[in-house]
C-alpha cells in the first residue's frame, strides 16, 4: 500500500491527512516533534491567559486519529533523501515513503542580535514557547517585546493579563504601518497604549544584555542608546519557514520550499504546503510565502486531491484575513495597501470613538472596488468575496454596505454615516 | 503547566481590595440567611430581611463594578482556567456541594428550612414572611424563599453579565429581557395574582412564561379544575397554556429560532447565563458527551409526553365535567404525533438523518404506551402504573434532581448548561421545531476557522 508521510501536524499537514483519508485507503503517517496531537496554534495565547486549557486547543479528540487510521509519530526529521525516498530521524531511525508532504510551518526570526540566545529571550510560536513563557514570567518585573506585528501584539496582551509591565519596541514609525494605512495604524497605536503598554515607535533593538548567569537583564535601544531593564525579551519580528533540515537534500529551497501551483517541489513525489511553502511567484498580489491559517488549510485540501488522483491547482481566491489587536477586531478583504498604488485612491472613515474605522481602496479611473479594511465592524466574508469576483464599483459597495454587515443583531450600524462621509469626500463622479 | 499558578508569586489572579469587600458583603448576607435557618431570632425581622437581601445583591453588583469598570470593553475571560472556583477545582466543588445541599433540603427536607405543616413556619421561611406578605398577603413558603433568591441572583448577576458584555448590544438587550421576565412574570405577577384569590375564586400559581413541558404540572387535575372553576380568566389561562406550546412557540421559533425562549425568556436559561456565566467553559464538549446528551434529552421528552398524557387520561371521563373523553384524548395525541412524525419523515428525512433513530424509537414507545393505556387501564390505574406515581417520579427525577440539584447545583462542576443540554424537554422540542422549519440559522463567517473554533469553545449553547 502506498505510504504517504507528512512532516508537520499543523493545520496544513492535518488537513491533508484528513482529506486523503476521506478519499482513500492509503497508509498515512504524520510526524511532528512539537506535540503528540494537532492543536490550534492561533489560540495558543488563550491558554496563557487562562481562557482555555491545553486540551481545549485540540479540535479533535485523541481517539480520532487511531479511528481514522492516521498514524502519529512524535519525532524530529533531520534529513530527507529524495533519491531513495527515505527520511532519517534525529534518533537515527529511518522511514521510507512513497509520497512526502512537507508541512513544517515556521519559526520566529532572530536577526543576529547580540544576546539573542540568552535565557529569558524567546519567541511565541510553539507549544514549547508557551511552556517556556510560563517559566520565564515567574516573578517577571518587566518584559520587552521586539517587533510590531500580530504576534507581538498578542504577546503584549498575554503579558498584560498577568500584570507584567511591557515595553514594546517597534521599528516602524507607527504600528504595522507596512501593512495598514496611517489612520488605522494610529488607532492601533492608541489602543495598545490604552492597555498601558509602553509602546516605543521608531525603535530598534541594539543588543540584549546578560547578567552573570547568562540570563537577560536588559536591552539597549539602537536609536537612543537607552538601557531598559527587563526579565524577559519576546522576539516577534516575523517568522520564516522551517527548512534548515532540508538544506542538502536536493529539494529546491529559497525562503521556503519552492513549489509550483500543484504544490509540488522539484521532486514529483514531494509536496510542500502551509507556512513553509514558497510559490515560484506570488499568486495575484499575494506574497510568495504566506503564514496564515486558512491558506495552510486550503493547500492541505489541494494536495490531498492531487495525491488521490484528482490533480488540482492551488487557487486561494481573493485575499482576506482577520485578527484581533487586544479588543479591536480587524478584517480585510481584497487589497488595501498603506499608500494607494498608482491609479488607486483610499476612502477612509473613522468613528468618533476612535475604535472603529474602515478604509476602502478603489481604482480612481474605473472606480473598481479593490479592497476594504475594517476595524471594530464585522463584515461578511461571502459578500465581499462575491463583490470582488463581480468586480463591483466602489459606489456599489458603499451603497450596499449594509448587506455585508456581520455584526451581531442590535449593534449600532454606521452605514448611513459612512455613506454620508463618502459622498462628502467624493464630489459626485463625472 | 496549568497548575503552578499559585507558586509563581503572580499577583494578577488575586482579588483587589474592593472585590474582597464585595465578596465579604455578599457572604455576610448569605451568613445571616444561614443564621435565620437556625432559628436565630432577629429583633426587627423586616429590616434584617431587606438588609440581608440588599447585601447579597449589592455584593454581587459591587464585585462586578470592581472587576469590569476599569477595563476596556471586550470579552474578558482572563484566568478563568486558573481560578479554583471556575476551573472545576476545589472551590468549585465546594460551591457545587453547598448549592446541591441547598437544593436537596429545598426539595426533599423543607422542614429544615422551617416549613411546618401543623402551624406557623419558622426558620428561614418565616424570615421571608414580611416580603411575602407585602406581595401576596400570605406567609412565605419554601418556594417563595427560593423564588426570591432566584430572582435576586438573576438580577444581580444579570447586571454583572451586562457589565462584562457591555460591548455587545445583543447580549445587553437579551439579559435585560431575561431579568424582566424573571422579575415580573416569574416572581411578581404570580404573587400579585394570589391577592385576587378569595374563598370562592382561586387561580393556581401560574408563571405565564413557563410553557409545557417545562411546567410539566400545568395540566394536572387540581390546576385544570381550578382554572375551569375560575371562569373566563381561568379558561383563558388554560387556553393560553395550550396555545403556548402548540401555536405561539412554533411561530416565534419559526421567526427567531429557539433562542427566543432559551436566551430571552426562560428562567433556567436566565440563571444559567447570569449566575452560571462564570462556569460556561466547564461544559463537556466531547463527542461522547454529545451522544449521551442525545439519548438523555430525548428520553426526557418521551417521559414527559407519556407522563402528561397519563395524568390527563387518569382524570378525564370520571364525570361529565370535561369536554374531552378518554378515548378521543388518546386518539388526539396519537394523531398529532403520527402526523408530526409522518411529515418529518416525508419532507425532512435528510435533515434529520442522525436523529431519525431517536425519533422513531421515541415515537414507537409513545404509541405503544398509548395503546397500553387504552387496553390495560382500569381501577384508577393507567396502564400498569398509577398516573400519580408517574407524575411524582417525573417530578422528583426530572423536576427536582435533574433541573435543580444537578442542573443548577453543579454549575461549578459540570458547567452552566447541563440542564439545558441534557435535561430540558422544552429545549429539545424547540430545537426540533427550529430544525424543522425555522428561518433562523447559526452562521459563521468565511474561512477564519480559527476564530470560529475559539468562539465556539466559550460560546453559548442554545
Ligand atoms: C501566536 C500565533 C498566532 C497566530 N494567529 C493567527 C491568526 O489569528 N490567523 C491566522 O490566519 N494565522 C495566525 N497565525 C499563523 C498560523 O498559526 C500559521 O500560519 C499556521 O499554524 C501554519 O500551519 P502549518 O500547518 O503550515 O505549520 P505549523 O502549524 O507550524 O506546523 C508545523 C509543525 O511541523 C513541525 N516540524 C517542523 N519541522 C519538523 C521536522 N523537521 N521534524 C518533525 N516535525 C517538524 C513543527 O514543530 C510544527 O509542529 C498565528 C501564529 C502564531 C504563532
Amino acid at each position: 500500500m502506498e505510504h504517504i508521510v507528512i512532516i508537520g501536524n499543523g493545520i496544513s499537514g492535518i488537513t491533508a491527512a484528513r482529506h486523503i483519508r476521506k478519499q482513500s485507503d492509503r497508509r498515512i503517517t504524520v510526524i511532528s516533534s512539537e506535540s503528540d496531537h494537532f492543536f490550534s496554534r492561533t489560540a495558543l495565547m488563550y491558554v496563557y491567559m487562562g481562557h482555555m486549557k491545553w486540551d481545549h486547543l485540540k479540535p479533535y479528540e485523541d481517539w480520532f486519529w487511531e479511528k481514522n487510521r492516521i498514524q502519529l509519530k512524535n519525532a524530529y526529521v533531520s534529513q530527507v533523501q529524495p533519491e531513495i525516498n527515505q527520511l532519517t530521524f534525529s534518533s537515527g531511525e529511518i522511514m521510507l515513503y512513497d509520497k512526502l508532504i512537507i508541512a513544517t510551518g515556521s519559526s520566529y526570526n532572530k536577526f543576529g542580535w547580540k544576546g539573542q540566545d540568552l535565557d529569558g529571550v524567546q519567541g511565541m510560536v510553539t507549544k514549547q514557547d508557551l511552556e517556556l513563557l510560563e517559566e520565564n514570567t515567574k516573578n517577571c518585573r518587566r518584559a520587552v517585546i521586539v517587533g510590531g506585528g500580530l504576534i507581538g501584539s498578542e504577546l503584549a496582551e498575554m503579558l498584560s493579563t498577568r500584570k507584567i509591565p511591557v515595553t514594546f519596541l517597534v521599528r516602524e514609525t507607527s504600528f504595522w504601518n507596512g501593512v495598514l494605512p496611517p489612520g488605522e495604524s494610529e488607532i492601533i497605536n492608541n489602543h495598545i497604549r490604552e492597555h498601558h503598554i509602553d509602546l516605543r515607535l521608531s525603535s530598534n533593538l541594539k543588543e540584549i544584555l546578560s547578567d552573570e548567569n547568562g540570563r537577560v537583564k536588559g536591552v539597549i535601544v539602537e536609536e537612543t542608546g537607552e538601557e531598559i531593564a527587563c526579565d524577559l525579551v519576546g522576539l516577534t519580528a516575523g517568522v520564516s519557514p522551517n527548512i534548515s533540515f532540508l538544506k542538502d537534500s536536493g529539494i529546491e529551497l529559497d525562503k521556503g520550499v519552492k513549489v509550483n501551483r500543484s504544490l509540488q517541489t522539484n521532486y514529483e513525489n514531494i509536496y510542500a504546503i502551509g507556512d513553509c511553502a514558497e510559490q515560484h511567484e506570488g499568486i495575484g498580489d499575494r506574497k510568495s510565502v504566506e503564514a496564515v491559517w486558512y491558506t495552510g488549510r486550503m493547500m492541505g485540501e489541494v494536495v490531498a486531491q492531487t495525491i488521490c488522483g484528482n490533480p488540482m491547482k492551488y487557487n486561494p481566491g481573493h485575499w482576506f484575513n482577520s485578527a484581533k489587536f487586544f479588543d479591536i477586531e480587524y478584517q480585510t478583504y481584497g487589497w488595501v495597501f498603506p499608500e494607494p498604488r498608482d491609479g488607486e485612491a483610499h476612502f477612509h472613515w473613522q468613528h468618533e470613538d476612535g475604535q472603529k474605522c474602515i478604509t476602502i481602496n478603489y481604482q480612481e479611473e474605473s472606480r473598481k472596488f479593490v479592497g476594504i479594511n475594517t476595524f471594530g465592524i464585522r463584515m461578511r466574508h461571502e459578500t465581499f468575496d462575491t463583490w470582488l469576483t463581480e468586480e463591483r464599483s466602489v459606489d456599489y459597495v458603499i451603497e450596499n454596505l449594509k448587506q455585508a454587515n456581520f455584526d451581531p443583531e442590535f449593534y449600532d450600524t454606521y452605514e448611513a454615516e459612512i455613506q454620508q462621509s463618502f459622498n462628502k469626500h467624493q464630489p459626485v463622479a463625472q | 503547566m496549568e497548575n503552578n499558578m499559585s507558586l509563581t508569586g503572580d499577583v494578577s489572579t488575586s482579588l483587589s481590595i474592593s472585590q474582597k469587600l464585595a465578596v465579604f458583603l455578599g457572604m455576610a448576607g448569605l451568613f445571616i440567611l444561614t443564621l435565620a435557618s437556625f432559628n436565630i431570632n432577629f429583633p426587627n425581622r423586616t429590616l434584617w430581611l431587606y438588609t440581608t437581601l440588599a447585601a447579597i445583591g449589592i455584593g454581587v453588583i459591587w464585585f462586578a463594578q470592581a472587576t469590569y469598570a476599569n477595563k476596556t470593553e471586550g470579552i474578558k475571560n482572563d484566568h478563568i482556567w486558573f481560578k479554583s472556583i471556575t476551573n472545576g477545582g476545589v472551590l468549585g466543588w465546594i460551591a457545587g456541594l453547598v448549592l446541591t445541599g441547598f437544593y436537596i433540603v429545598l426539595y426533599f427536607y423543607p422542614e429544615y428550612l422551617g416549613l411546618n405543616a401543623e402551624g406557623e413556619n419558622t426558620g428561614i421561611i418565616a424570615f421571608f414572611d414580611p416580603l411575602s406578605k407585602l406581595l401576596s398577603g400570605n406567609p412565605a413558603s419554601q418556594w417563595f424563599v427560593y423564588g426570591t433568591l432566584y430572582t435576586i441572583a438573576i438580577l444581580s448577576f444579570g447586571i454583572k453579565f451586562i457589565w462584562k458584555y457591555r460591548h455587545n448590544k445583543y447580549e445587553r438587550l437579551r439579559t435585560f429581557s431575561v431579568m424582566f421576565f424573571q422579575l415580573s412574570f416569574a416572581f411578581l405577577i404570580p404573587e400579585f395574582m394570589q391577592r385576587l384569590n378569595s374563598d370562592n375564586f382561586s387561580l393556581p400559581y401560574y408563571d405565564l412564561k413557563n410553557i409545557w413541558p417545562l411546567n410539566y404540572y400545568n395540566f394536572e387535575q387540581y390546576r385544570v379544575d381550578s382554572m375551569i372553576n375560575a371562569g373566563d380568566i381561568g379558561i383563558a389561562m388554560l387556553l393560553f397554556g395550550i396555545a403556548s406550546i402548540f401555536i405561539i412557540t412554533p411561530i416565534l421559533t419559526y421567526k427567531y429560532g429557539k433562542r427566543w425562549y432559551c436566551s430571552w425568556v426562560c428562567g433556567c436559561g436566565g440563571l444559567a447565563e447570569t449566575a452560571g456565566d462564570p462556569f460556561r467553559q466547564l461544559s463537556d464538549k466531547s463527542q461522547s458527551a454529545w451522544k449521551i446528551e442525545r439519548w438523555v434529552v430525548h428520553s426526557v421528552v418521551v417521559f414527559v409526553v407519556l407522563m402528561t398524557t397519563a395524568v390527563i387520561y387518569s382524570y378525564l371521563g370520571e364525570d361529565g365535567k370535561y369536554w374531552l373523553n378518554r378515548t378521543s384524548f388518546l386518539i388526539g395525541v396519537a394523531v398529532l404525533l403520527t402526523s408530526v412524525f409522518a411529515l418529518v419523515m416525508i419532507f425532512k428525512r435528510n435533515e434529520f438523518q442522525k436523529d431519525a433513530k431517536f425519533g422513531a424509537i421515541g415515537y414507537l414507545a409513545i404509541i405503544l404506551s398509548l395503546i397500553g393505556f387504552h387496553f390495560l387501564s382500569g381501577e384508577g390505574k393507567v396502564f400498569l402504573f398509577e398516573a400519580e406515581a408517574l407524575r411524582s417520579t417525573y417530578g422528583v427525577l426530572i423536576g427536582a434532581i435533574f433541573s435543580g440539584v444537578i442542573g443548577t447545583g453543579f454549575y461549578p462542576v459540570f458547567g452552566n448548561r447541563v440542564w439545558c443540554r441534557f435535561g430540558c424537554p422544552m429545549a429539545a422540542i424547540l430545537g426540533f421545531q427550529q430544525r424543522l422549519f425555522s428561518r433562523f440559522r447559526i452562521t459563521t463567517n468565511g474561512g477564519s476557522a480559527s476564530l470560529a473554533e475559539i468562539v465556539l469553545r466559550i460560546a453559548r449553547w442554545g
